[in-house]
């Protein structure tokens, strides 16, 4: 377990430096996401009771259009210069290789979604109010987004065409987690916590499942793609 | 005993098979010449040894190890040195071989010793995209040597180095060679290769033909130690 936990440090942490050293996610993800959230304020400015209402899902619009560049971007790099063959070649147990990739994502999703949550509350003009289960449905989100997301990453991730299949294999499967996470927020912010325990169950439930796949079906993943 | 056992292996890489019925043997200890015209399947038997291309039919053995059953039991006991680096664009040459080591089990403390050993000891803070194609391929060498493993598998490794650099690589095949390693190298650079390699097996149309050479006044790694 110790060397389990060791390894998926190590990938994480190579996952990480790369990200710090080249500044994809912050200099090209970041913006993005914030410039989805501006457009989106454009576009329904005339109503101004609109925009905070629908603010949860702007918000997990802009998440997951965000995540998408970044799950692509972890996988790209295991492209360049066989980098992929590398991993194969190590003893790195695969389970391990998917936890790294997976905290990799999430550290840089998480990363991304305090800038741009906190963007929103400013522009949209939303009222601050259970944080407590903001927090805990971006944690859990965030980490079904980026266990599914490290999956179908890695599906696509051997194959020529993977910036385009990856959006195909990915949203139709995280529609739930989006939906929970949306969900979950609306009632956070419309002070009615209670509503978001089902939604949190679903989210957890996801994350947990894709988890348990993702760590079964790496090995086989990384070999035949 | 045998590092490398194959009956009648071909492997198909998409519909063409690369290797067609390919019968080896290479004893623990020995230093082969893989030899060939382009497209002969000299990679695709040094990938299918390092456990990257599946085995389609025959039978293949790794220090007795099935091919057919899991590829990945073998693989710590295998550096391997393609075309590319297997390294990452963002990281330093230190931070690349450190995470190889740590992947594949090993002491990451003898990074600087190896960095030096392969002419990269002023470079160790640069990342791997600023370097020249021949500090590159110096780099890949040093990921072989770091993985301190028994059986050497070098696809074409005299390419992009300086002489110089093709000095470094024969001291490295001679003492690999001498410290009981197996070596198996593919290379166009005759002569260079011939110099450090007890025998030669040549690949003709994914077949090893003419069998086992063994040449007059080369060295016999494996009976000289």
């Amino acid at each position: 377990m110790r060397r389990l936990a060791a390894e998926v440090l190590l990938v994480a942490g190579k996952d990480l430096r790369i990200e710090m050293r080249s500044r994809v996610v912050l200099n090209q993800v970041l913006p993005f996401g914030g410039l989805v959230l501006l457009l989106f304020a454009f576009a329904l400015d005339p109503d101004r009771g609109l925009l905070p209402r629908v603010a949860p899902g702007l918000f997990w619009t802009a998440v997951l259009l965000a995540a998408l560049l970044a799950i692509s971007r972890s996988f790209a790099i295991e492209s360049a210069h066989g980098a992929r063959d590398g991993l194969r070649l190590s003893a790195l147990d695969p389970a391990a290789v998917f936890f790294g990739k997976a905290l990799g994502i999430v550290t840089e999703l998480l990363a991304l979604e305090i800038p741009l949550a906190s963007g929103m509350f400013v522009f949209y003009d939303l009222e601050g109010q259970g944080w407590g289960i903001l927090v805990l449905s971006s944690l859990l989100a965030t980490t079904g987004l980026a266990c599914a997301g490290a999956v179908y990453g890695a599906l696509a991730g051997g194959l020529d065409v993977r910036e385009t299949l990856l959006p195909l294999l990915l949203l139709p499967v995280v529609a739930p987690v989006m939906l929970a996470a949306t969900r979950s927020w609306e009632a956070a912010l419309g002070g009615t916590t209670a509503d978001a325990w089902p939604w949190i169950q679903v989210m957890t439930v996801f994350a947990v499942l894709y988890a348990a796949l993702g760590a079964l079906v790496y090995g086989p993943l990384l070999e035949e793609t | 005993m045998l590092a490398v056992s194959l009956r009648s292996a071909t492997a198909i890489l998409g519909r063409f098979p690369a290797l067609a019925g390919v019968d080896l043997d290479v004893e623990v200890g020995e230093t082969v010449l893989v030899s060939g015209p382009n497209g002969a399947g000299k990679s695709t038997l040094l990938r299918l040894l390092a456990g990257l291309v599946p085995l389609s039919t025959g039978e293949g053995r790794v220090f007795g190890n099935d091919l057919m059953l899991d590829r990945r039991v073998f693989r710590h006991d295998v550096a391997y040195l393609g075309h590319e680096t297997l390294c990452y664009d963002d990281l330093t040459t230190a931070e690349n071989l450190r995470f190889h080591a740590r992947a594949a089990g090993k002491s990451s403390g003898l990074v600087d010793d190896v960095l030096e050993r392969v002419g990269l000891g002023r470079l160790r803070g640069r990342c791997l995209r600023l370097l020249s194609a021949g500090q590159q391929r110096r780099l890949a060498l040093g990921v072989v040597i770091i993985r301190d493993a028994p059986l050497l598998l070098l696809d074409e490794p005299h390419a992009g180095l300086d002489a110089a650099g093709r000095v470094l690589l024969d001291r490295i095949v001679t003492s690999a060679g001498a410290d009981g390693r197996t070596v198996l190298m593919a290379s166009h650079e005759l002569d260079q290769a011939r110099a450090v390699t007890g025998r030669e097996v040549t690949m003709i149309g994914g077949q090893a033909r003419g069998g086992v050479v063994a040449r007059a006044g080369a060295p016999d790694l494996a009976v000289s130690r």
